[in-house]
């Protein structure tokens, strides 16, 4: 049977992609601050695996490794300081990271605990925060692009010098949020970059049944806006290609749809055993084009670093997320009835169900009864 | 000061609004130079321009979303549903979003969704919805049903002013059909506060919108014919419900009728049984009877959409059954 669209991206357009001139762009101190977040990125996510095999996550644990580079490399080409704010995906750890996430959040977040960003009401990295620039996400997936174009509306309608970037992964562009946002942002000539994270899947889905489309940049076309493709597994080429779109944006030249071409080498989520995946897919990418392997190779190559001030970085963020993990463990669960706070300014709170009065919690432990059925007993 | 009707009210809040903080914008489809499809927002683009007036692409959930995102940076967009029936098309963005961004995210949004609503119009199936119910079921939402002129413009300034989220439903019939004086000065109305439409003792109504104006008919007529003396609640707001005011006229009456145009499998009239039954069955000397549409789609044809929404007559026949309980 003939397969229509395209396959997933393959590895070997990119192999040993280290011959790219060096960037004039980034001064070497910022050079290594790729390096730094990506590693951060992908050793704080190796602690969550700890933990979640530990029974300390609550919730599913989501990766993105082998895609550090593109989380890292467009938050980059943002301006922090002229208050530029990012929507980020379930991939984009390492760019709430740039914007100054912290990883006892992070854990916190995950660990579902009271002093976490959002008290405990919500999961993994879905949150936000307006001040260093980002927006907690939805698990609905496009619906932040309609939201970050209205971000970006209330820039241009304040005349303000800011920039708002979100993003999607390919399988969100079959939404129609998608489609709505972008084209309501692209009339409006909002300061908007849309980021395309094309990591080949969307959960089970290949590319090919996600689109008929040749490639997912296609689609600027259609809605006459700039669009550029860029291999996302390059760090450099993700900062440049955003700050292209940032700087096209910021001057009024409205919105750049992006896409990033990169690969998911694990799960949707850490329990998924990607038995979808063919066979060597994933060992090649992850031999030939890690992109924190190539970055390196690349930095030693130019002479930027020595392997020794690497491991010396690398020591460092280790203890950070040791620092990190032990505060976060330390830190109490939510009171049960804080789950009342919240919902509306006015009331702050509402009462509680008349079952619940003078009820402190809602169960003595948090175990499942052979009674349900779901045991031999 | 001269009368002005609901559609003018809401239209002069609008504009109030608008002058009194430069932060409020409008956006929707055909609002700006056209005036929107039944002109509420006529006038809005001549003064305000296209920044503050856009008209936007068909885009429901591009409108809903945008609106939130400007809302979280301090912005107080009020986005126009041509219809309301086509606030169906921004659900997920109205109920997974925007509901949900104060609690699970602090972020604020403070917006409003407004659109004709209702039927009596023969608009058919999808020109004269009453969606209210599919979101009474979503906390972090408020919604506002105004059945009068004043009560039109008090709360659409109280729901631009609010810190939340306010479905601000407008009904069509009532648009050029009613008039009155407006309070002078900044008149707002609280959101959350019923209003006794018509003092009595025998027999309660509770309803809003355009079937306000139907049990006040009815209410006279009883009065007239059966020497009943019906009370008529005006809800105004159904969420956060008015509780306080529903317990107390159960308590004066023990005697209630909810009506509403809406179909009735799920409706807000459900709602309103539910609370009574948990909070004062003790005060009540009948069942709650509910008057309500039929559970089917909104016909088109006079004879249908007669038969099939509540009438008057409805609320007289509801009220007799009551007091004969």
């Amino acid at each position: 049977m003939a397969r229509t669209g395209n396959p997933a991206p393959r590895p070997a357009k990119f192999h040993g992609d280290t011959r790219t001139p060096v960037r004039g762009m980034l001064s070497p101190d910022v050079r290594l601050e790729l390096y730094y977040y990506m590693r951060l990125t992908r050793t704080l996510e190796e602690r969550l695996v700890n933990l979640y095999r530990q029974t300390k996550v609550v919730g599913g644990l989501f990766r993105s490794l082998g895609q550090e580079a593109c989380a890292v490399g467009s938050a980059f080409a943002l301006d922090r300081s002229k208050g530029d704010i990012l929507s980020p995906l379930i991939r984009n750890l390492g760019s709430m990271l740039v914007q100054g996430a912290k990883p006892a959040e992070i854990i916190r977040q995950y660990m579902a605990k009271g002093d976490s960003p959002t008290r405990g009401r919500e999961l993994n990295i879905h949150y936000g925060d307006l001040v260093r620039g980002f927006v907690g996400q939805i698990s609905h997936l496009g619906d932040m692009v309609p939201v970050m174009a209205g971000v970006s509306l209330s820039f241009k309608m304040r005349k303000q010098d800011r920039v708002a970037l979100v993003y999607v992964g390919d399988g969100a562009t079959s939404t129609g949020a998608f489609h709505e946002g972008i084209n309501f942002a692209a009339v409006q000539r909002c300061p908007l970059v849309v980021v395309v994270e094309n990591n080949g899947y969307a959960y089970s889905t290949p590319l090919r049944k996600q689109t008929a489309a040749k490639q997912l940049v296609d689609k600027a076309i259609g809605y006459g806006i700039a669009g550029e493709r860029a291999d996302g597994n390059d760090v450099l080429a993700a900062y440049e290609v955003t700050k292209r779109a940032v700087d096209r944006a910021r001057a009024g030249g409205g919105v750049t749809l992006i896409e990033l071409v990169t690969y998911r080498r694990k799960g949707h989520a850490e329990h998924d055993n990607q038995s979808y995946v063919p066979a060597g897919e994933i060992d090649k990418w992850a031999a030939e084009n890690d992109p924190i392997d190539r970055y390196v190779k690349r930095m030693l190559t130019e002479g930027l670093v020595k392997e020794d001030e690497l491991k010396t970085i690398d020591a460092q963020i280790g203890a950070e997320i040791d620092r990190a993990t032990d505060e976060a463990e330390a830190s109490p669960m939510p009171e049960p009835d804080d789950a009342l706070v919240g919902v509306y300014a006015d009331p702050a709170v509402i009462p509680p169900l008349w079952f619940r009065e003078g009820v402190k919690s809602a169960v003595e432990v948090n175990e499942r009864p052979s009674s349900w059925g779901t045991h031999d007993v | 000061m001269s009368e002005i009707t609901y559609l003018e009210a809401i239209r002069e809040a609008l504009f109030e609004e608008m002058e009194r903080d430069e932060n409020v914008f409008c956006l929707g489809e055909d609002i700006g130079a056209y005036g929107g499809a039944f002109k509420v927002t006529e006038g809005l683009l001549a003064k305000y321009g296209e920044e503050r007036v856009i008209d936007t692409p068909i885009s429901e959930a591009a409108i809903i979303g945008a609106a939130a995102g400007a809302a979280h940076m301090g912005m107080r967009p009020v986005c126009e549903m041509q219809f309301i029936d086509f606030i169906s098309t921004g659900y997920d963005m109205l109920t997974n979003y925007v509901a949900t961004a104060r609690y699970r995210a602090m972020l604020p949004c403070p917006m409003v969704v407004r659109g004709p609503s209702g039927g009596y119009v023969r608009g058919g199936p999808f020109h004269s919805q009453n969606p209210e119910a599919a979101f009474l079921h979503t906390p972090g939402l408020k919604i506002v049903y105004p059945a009068t002129a004043s009560d039109a413009k008090g709360l659409m300034k109280s729901a631009i002013r609010d810190e939340d989220c306010v479905l601000y439903f407008e009904h069509k019939y009532l648009y050029r059909r009613i008039k009155e004086e407006m309070p002078a000065g900044d008149h707002t109305v609280p959101i959350g506060k019923a209003r006794v439409a018509r003092e009595g003792k025998d027999i309660s109504i509770i309803t809003y919108a355009a079937t306000v104006w139907k049990a006040l008919e009815a209410a006279e007529q009883v009065e007239k014919e059966d020497g009943l003396s019906v009370e008529v609640i005006d809800l105004r707001t159904l969420l956060p419900m008015d509780d306080e005011a529903i317990v107390a006229t159960v308590k004066k009456t023990n005697r209630v009728l909810i009506v509403h145009e809406d179909t009735r499998t799920g409706g807000v009239a459900g709602e309103i049984a539910a609370r009574i039954n948990e909070t004062c069955f003790e005060w009540l000397d009948a069942p709650v009877l509910r008057i309500t549409a039929a559970d089917v789609p909104l016909p088109y044809s006079p004879p249908l959409e007669d038969y099939v929404l509540p009438q008057t007559l409805d609320i007289v026949t509801g009220i007799r059954k009551l007091a004969s309980y």
